[in-house]
């Protein structure tokens, strides 16, 4: 999967935002002690930036799947959206203050979060953690 | 023989509420009393960096106690059928006596988050009593960035790991990894409820708006500084804060969050050293 997603991310090279959410699954995958942490989550997180929807899929900590909407009608465990603009700054290097946690996003008014919230708490370090990944291989 | 730190720890017996509480206190230096009061569901290893900071302690008895339910002090006896919860008179008791059990002559009082917030009601009530005060991430009020506590203090979510991983976002991007990861672990300790029972001061309780005009900077001095990635306690927050209180003294801190003592003690030593330079030549 890691290199049909790797693929995708040259085809959209001119679409940072997308490149980034399709770079989730390997980077997860590939963090040994990020999957040891969500070796009790297993989730699909709706993820939406802007107009763009993905569902992630995550099984005993690994990424399982992730798939690019449009969506007609899928289950989801809990939804994380933010502004295509909002993602972009989030997953900056050294992001501005308000842009560098979820929370912090959700405070600005740039994110929201909604659906099943005891599985999203109970491991939030590491729905956390995946969510911020692609910072990490942002200069990839 | 190992390089022994200069820091002491000890315990001493508090009367707070008519019942006894054991609480655990650390020092070092002389000079100046300068009280350190710890964040919500916390303990003072917070402080240990400032504790350790040679060219502050030596004009300055630098001492920082965990408040009762948090670190190595115990809740009162009884506590199992009780429900934690800080109230503002409560804190109030809890510093003045802990400054009177050491006899502590007109400390300085620094308090960060929940700790701030008190030095507000400090400077109001006992302006006498302290020769000055530092809220740090502290303001009269701010609005809720999650608005159920009870996440906290459930049975279904580990209260610890939470905590850590709420409070993961209120860490500058830029505090040092090991520092960032101290702080977070303090949080991971605490005991059940007790975070919970702490931010019904800092939400509740301790909404001062009505009250913060009445502070007399000119009877005791109070410095008010938050840092600029604290989305908790926003620069901004601190700011309305500081516009109600004349000759409040406010400054936002550059790459610090919610935690600057602990998550990143040279980026904060910059902004407090000279503000304790200061408060060191107002003399008595």
């Amino acid at each position: 999967m890691s290199g049909a997603a790797g693929a995708i991310i040259g085809a959209v090279a001119d679409d940072p935002v997308h490149a980034r959410m399709l770079s989730i699954p390997h980077l997860v995958n590939a963090d040994a002690g990020l999957v040891r942490r969500g070796r009790y989550c297993s989730a699909t997180f709706l993820l939406e930036a802007g107009d763009s929807a993905y569902l992630l899929r995550v099984h005993e900590g690994r990424v399982a799947s992730l798939e690019r909407g449009p969506f007609l009608m899928r289950p989801w465990t809990f939804a994380i959206r933010a502004s295509t603009e909002a993602w972009r700054r989030f997953w900056e290097p050294v992001p501005a203050p308000g842009y560098h946690d979820l929370f912090a996003m959700k405070k600005l008014g740039v994110a929201s979060v909604e659906g099943d919230l005891i599985p999203l708490m109970a491991n939030l370090r590491y729905v956390k953690d995946v969510i911020a990944i692609p910072r990490r291989g942002g200069r990839s | 023989m190992a390089d022994l730190e200069p820091i002491i720890g000890r315990y001493l017996t508090l009367t707070l509420g008519g019942r006894p509480h054991r609480v655990y206190f650390e020092e070092a230096g002389q000079g100046i009393p300068l009280v350190c009061l710890h964040t919500a569901g916390a303990d003072g290893k917070q402080y240990r960096h400032l504790l350790n900071d040679r060219v502050i302690t030596r004009d300055f008895r630098v001492l920082a106690f965990d408040m009762p339910w948090h670190g190595k002090s115990l809740p009162p006896a009884g506590w199992q059928d009780e429900e934690y919860r800080l109230t503002t008179a409560g804190y109030i008791e809890m510093i003045l006596a802990f400054c009177e059990a050491l006899a502590l002559e007109r400390p300085v009082v620094l308090g960060c988050s929940i700790g701030g917030k008190i030095t507000l009601e400090l400077a109001r009530l006992h302006p006498e009593r302290f020769r000055a005060l530092i809220g740090v991430e502290s303001a009269a009020y701010q609005p809720p960035w999650y608005d159920d506590t009870g996440w906290l203090h459930r049975p279904d979510v580990h209260g610890g790991e939470l905590a850590g991983a709420l409070m993961s976002g209120l860490i500058a991007p830029q505090s040092p990894d090991e520092t960032r990861w101290d702080t977070l672990w303090g949080y991971m300790q605490g005991g059940p409820g007790v975070f919970k029972g702490d931010l019904w001061f800092y939400r509740v309780d301790g909404d001062f708006r009505d009250r913060v005009g009445e502070i007399d900077t000119a009877r005791c001095p109070l410095y008010l500084l938050t840092g600029e990635y604290d989305f908790s306690c926003t620069p901004d927050d601190t700011r309305a804060t500081a516009e109600k209180i004349p000759g409040a003294r406010f400054t936002e801190m550059k790459e610090i969050g919610h935690f600057p003592m602990s998550e990143n003690p040279e980026q904060f030593r910059k902004y407090l050293v000279p503000v304790l330079d200061e408060i060191r030549t107002l003399g008595r």
